[in-house]
């Protein structure tokens, strides 16, 4: 992900220093420290919500955090009917999320979305429609979304599918591990995956909505992180509750922990129910505030979203002309 | 900035608040204001600038109302009264149109609010104006409800109300919405950098259909409160401020027969065990301590954590604090606003200055113009150093560690206030042991600074006494129907021209911690039986013995965390050994007073203990239906220790009258007997003896009230002092009370029909009203 400066994005960011943030290698399993996880669940969602009351970016400022959200949108279809021309309209749009007199008026170049989310099957579809964007493709993988195919198919399918080009891999965890304490077993889940995706950064999905506590969704964070992921992501979309800003709140709380305890810096991904750009700028203002302004970047944060993109196209061309937008007046993806 | 630079700097911009509706109602008004009374404004005189401390602009000239303001803005009220008095279900729909009117202005009252006292819009709009409009709907239904829940209580009649300028509507509201649902008029003073909102609630109001005359707003400094508190045909005092002049006024209204509330300063602790959620905490301390630039006087100011993990909380804490934002309160992205004038900025800024300690300010840039200062953190202070135990009432924290939970609650109760209190720990067990425990009116569990109508808040200690909000505080804006009778003075029996030295010779002592002994001072009385017997000897007790018995309270102290069933028993066998000797007592008090109801008054007594008992085991506290998840616990904890004067008549049965409830209450007790009477109350210590009562729970002194009323009222190591005695010592306690704002309930001349229990009152005066909040959710 590091590698986000190719093409189109890179007049944008060319005058940003590169910084080439080394992936966290993990460490070992500390089970006194996942044990002294805590997490008080009516505290986090006061601090939840109170914080869009708390922070607010208006007129230019909303415009440009507006399309800093669309360069960290993993722009994703993991549908059952998926065919390669649906992939390939989502890459175009990918590729040119805004339309050009928007970004005229706004004195902005070109941008892209952080990465194309997809099926292992469309895999060679997105690698072959996004060639010289510089745009990663991202596959969800072992099993998605329930996690629960045979082991060795599931290292398996994350093989395969870094093996059709993609750089990304979002993997599933068991949550059963979670669901029962079985600490070891989800790290050496986790470090299997992360083995098998080599050079390929793996993103894991810890599924918060069927991890019943926020106690769980940090000591399951812990063990990712410490197991080697690169990123850690809240859901498959395809839970009843994806990702919430209380469960943002502690999974990046033990991500600025991890750091502070090791140095390395792990990226954050909420997925499914970020639809409307008010909520972007919130979440951004959540990363701003707890984890500071690295991690506003593709490199380190991603909004798993298929629906975020056309709100926000409608928010800038209101910016930009006073009037409120409509959606077809924005290319579909 | 342009677009493409913010894209990439990420930073947050300006995001101010339009306050063109604020400016606008100024303009209205040409920037000067009279006083509101009587539904009309007064012509400006005497003014005075209202600033905006964050730009130093002037907002408005506000007026100096003299005493002659005050007479009239009274006299108003006092006419209204009668009618605003008589239709409860009215006053509600009144009320309920006052939430409303909050609600539709609530923009309107949140940018004045912030332009005139810098706290951020976030606050005013997100906490301060809700806040108020849930006020008014609370009481709104509890005028619905009075006539049917509150029978027996009636309206105070005209209240004077002096609230300050931290929260300046919030606490119009806590103060005006429970007077005015009881049927009370008010007279408020806002304070003097703080006026404006109180002033445009005052002209809305109307629209409210609120009477001309019920609502009387007068502005000013010092002397306009004192022109209330001092004012003959007030009938209460209720302040909100700093507790310096919570003792003047307490000490002005001593004997006036004033009702009083006092809402006061604190130094609240912030405890931290080692298992909390540390993250939560912390956030939890930007809402206790950054709340408002910490000018709350519940905020949470003094941090106590556990030693293991205080390193690195600091640290932790230290890296929250810069990013916190200061800067122009009408800014929508702003943390912390500016403090409300030059003069306290000065103060904290020397307070801080003069401090010890490794002092950390915020690395967070502060405007160089306006009234700001930054957030702070000093530890490695220690309970002597001043900034433990004097309130800043600023942005400043201070922190020291604690090794167990018992030196934990030591620590936090250190201190001569007792506000509110904040623990954080996910253990269930140790939160629900340590809360209970805590010297505080309210404890927050694992949040802090949460407020709501229904719950009640206030302080033990030198932070006041009173609470508001919930039924508890009702109480503080009604009083009870029934008149109170003559109070008749009894002067001792004379000693007889020709004396019967009667039979062998019965010499009382004191009794104090489950002992006899004898009074210091070496002095005896005789007491003489109106028909020339020689009764006995009693004891002449003074401030040494007072002491004594005080410190024998202190070593009972077991006695508060005594079950009710426990306390219930004890006083059934009370009842018992007194029924056992019901006929030596009925004698014993026909001798003294020469009359023939001594039999009655035992049986009466007998009774009075059991009506005790019964109580002991039932006076439940409340969870209360705050808007959140969680709860609200209101625990009716004891008061601590009580001294209180008996009656001159009803020997027997007004001394147990008042020794059983408190004891009931789990509190701890020093009578001064009867004074023409007390040979009942030293034949009572062998019931006490024979009842399993521990030492030191209840002890007994004899002599003179009004030698012992000024040494009891100023004892700083007694919570509340009684008096129903037919002596007048009810300014002299009253005023001696203002040393440790100890709790009060004189008779201010009135007598009292022993006959009934009168427990609702006996049960307030005996307990404090605990608010513990118990936000729940996993």
């Amino acid at each position: 992900m590091t590698a986000k400066t190719a093409s189109s994005a890179e007049t944008s960011l060319a005058h940003l220093p590169q910084i080439h943030e080394p992936r966290n290698p993990g460490t070992a399993l500390d089970l006194d420290r996942v044990a002294s996880i805590q997490a008080n669940t009516s505290a986090i969602e006061r601090r939840a919500a109170t914080l869009p009351g708390r922070r607010s970016v208006k007129k230019d400022y909303q415009a440009a955090w507006l399309l800093r959200a669309i360069t960290l949108i993993d722009l994703t279809t993991l549908s059952g009917d998926d065919t390669e021309g649906r992939v390939r309209r989502l890459c175009t749009k990918a590729a040119n999320p805004v339309r050009q007199d928007l970004l005229d008026a706004l004195g902005m170049d070109a941008i892209t979305t952080g990465a194309v989310c997809v099926y292992h099957e469309m895999i060679p579809t997105a690698v072959s429609a996004l060639q010289g964007t510089g745009i990663p493709v991202a596959a969800v993988s072992t099993g998605f979304p329930a996690g629960l195919s045979p082991f060795h198919l599931r290292l398996a399918e994350i093989e395969e599918s870094v093996k059709a080009g993609a750089k990304e891999i979002d993997i599933v965890i068991s949550r059963r591990h979670v669901l029962t304490q079985n600490w070891q077993a989800l790290y050496d889940e986790m470090k299997a995956f992360r083995a098998a995706c080599g050079d390929a950064h793996v993103k894991a999905i810890l599924a918060t909505g069927e991890l019943g506590t926020l106690r769980n969704v940090a000591r399951a964070s812990w063990v990712c992180m410490m197991a080697g992921a690169d990123f850690i992501k809240t859901s498959t979309g395809k839970e009843s509750v994806n990702a919430t800003l209380p469960v943002s709140l502690t999974m990046i709380r033990a991500i600025r922990a991890y750091h502070e305890a090791t140095g390395f810096r792990v990226g954050y991904k909420p997925a499914g129910g970020i639809s409307k750009a008010k909520d972007a700028v919130t979440y951004l203002t959540l990363i701003k505030d707890e984890l500071g302004d690295r991690w506003l970047r593709p490199d380190l944060f991603r909004f798993g979203a298929s629906s975020l993109l056309g709100d926000i196209e409608r928010q800038l061309e209101h910016h930009v002309t006073g009037r409120y937008s409509a959606a077809h007046r924005h290319p579909i993806g | 900035m342009n677009v493409r630079e913010i894209f990439d700097t990420m930073d947050y911009g300006p995001a101010p608040e339009d306050v063109s509706q604020a400016m606008t109602w100024l303009d209205s008004h040409k920037r000067s204001f009279g006083q509101f009374i009587n539904g009309q404004w007064t012509k400006p005189a005497r003014s005075f600038a209202s600033k905006n401390p964050a730009r130093g602009e002037i907002l408005a000239k506000i007026s100096q109302a003299n005493s002659k303001d005050v007479d009239k803005a009274v006299a108003a009220a006092r006419k209204a009264q009668k009618t605003w008095s008589k239709d409860a279900k009215a006053r509600a729909r009144v009320l309920y149109a006052m939430a409303r009117l909050v609600q539709k202005h609530s923009r309107l009252f949140a940018t004045l609010e912030t332009l005139d006292n810098g706290k951020p819009i976030r606050e005013s709009r997100d906490i301060d104006i809700p806040l108020v409009a849930r006020h008014f709907y609370y009481h709104a239904g509890m005028a619905q409800l009075m006539d049917d829940e509150l029978p027996d209580r009636t309206a105070l009649g005209v209240c004077g109300q002096i609230i300050p300028w931290n929260f300046p509507l919030l606490m119009l509201a806590w103060k005006i919405a429970p007077a005015l649902a009881m049927g009370n008029t008010v007279v408020l003073k806002p304070a003097e950098y703080t006026s404006l909102t109180a002033l445009l609630f005052a002209e809305l109001a109307g629209e409210a259909g609120v009477p001309p005359g019920v609502l009387n707003i007068v502005t000013g400094d010092g002397a306009t409160g004192e022109a209330i508190v001092k004012h003959d045909d007030i009938d209460k005092i209720a302040f909100t401020g700093s507790t310096s002049v919570g003792r003047r006024i307490r000490s002005e209204t001593a004997g006036s027969g004033k009702k009083l509330t006092l809402e006061l300063g604190g130094k609240s602790p912030y405890i931290v065990f080692d298992d909390a959620d540390i993250d939560s905490a912390i956030e939890g301390l930007v809402d206790a301590i950054w709340f408002n630039q910490g000018q709350v006087c519940c905020a949470g100011s003094r941090l106590l954590v556990q030693e293991g993990i205080a390193d690195a909380f600091y640290a932790a804490l230290k890296a929250r604090m810069d990013k916190l934002r200061i800067g122009d309160p009408l800014d929508k992205c702003i943390d912390v606003g500016a403090v409300v004038d030059p003069v306290q900025l000065e103060t904290i800024t020397n307070l801080v200055g003069e401090s010890g300690g490794d002092i950390y300010h915020a690395a967070t840039p502060v405007p160089e113009t306006g009234c700001f200062y930054p957030p702070t953190l000093i530890i490695g202070l220690s309970t002597a150093d001043k900034l433990m135990q004097e309130e800043v009432f600023g942005p400043v924290l201070v922190g020291t560690t604690f090794r167990t939970p018992a030196e934990a609650v030591e620590l936090a109760n250190n201190t001569r206030y007792g506000l509110a209190a904040t623990l954080w720990t996910e253990n269930v067990n140790l939160a629900l042991d340590i809360a209970p425990k805590l010297a505080a009116g309210v404890v927050w569990v694992n949040a802090t600074n949460l407020f709501d109508a229904a719950a009640g808040f206030g302080g033990v200690r030198e932070s006041g006494f009173g609470r508001e909000g919930g039924w508890e505080g009702l109480t503080a804006y009604t009083k009870p129907n029934a008149t109170a009778p003559k109070l008749a003075k009894l002067a001792p029996v004379a000693a007889p021209a020709k004396a019967d030295p009667g039979a062998l010779d019965r010499t009382a002592k004191l009794y104090i911690g489950g002992k006899q002994a004898r009074p210091d001072g070496g002095y005896s009385q005789a007491v003489w039986s109106p028909r020339g017997k020689l009764m006995g000897h009693a004891g002449l007790a003074n401030r040494k013995d007072l002491r004594n018995a005080v410190e024998a309270m202190n070593s009972a102290k077991a006695w508060s965390k005594t079950t009710g069933h426990l306390r219930a028993q004890i006083l059934y066998y009370l009842g018992e050994n007194l029924s056992a000797r019901a006929d030596e007592f009925s004698i014993r008090i026909n001798d003294m007073t020469g009359k023939r109801g001594g039999k009655a008054e035992v049986e009466a007594s007998i009774d009075r203990l059991f009506t005790w008992a019964a109580w002991a085991d039932k006076h439940d506290g409340a969870a209360k239906g705050v808007p959140m998840r969680g709860i609200a616990l209101a625990m009716n904890e004891p008061v601590g220790k009580i001294a209180a004067f008996s009656s001159d008549d009803a020997p027997l049965l007004g001394l147990v009258s008042v020794i059983a409830p408190a004891m009931a209450m789990g509190n701890r007790i020093t009578v001064m007997a009867s004074e023409p009477y007390p040979l009942a109350a030293t034949d009572f210590y062998q019931v006490l003896d024979t009842s399993d009562v521990p030492g030191g729970v209840v002890n007994i002194l004899t002599g003179s009230h009004d030698e012992l009323a000024p040494q009891a009222g100023g004892h700083m190591d007694i919570d509340a002092v009684w008096s129903f005695s037919g002596s007048d010592l009810s300014a002299v306690i009253e005023r001696e009370a203002a040393s440790n704002l100890k709790r009060t309930w004189v008779n201010n001349g009135k007598g009292r029909d022993w006959t009934g229990a009168d427990a609702s009152a006996f049960l307030a005066a005996s307990t404090e009203v605990k608010t513990i909040w118990v936000p729940y959710g996993e």
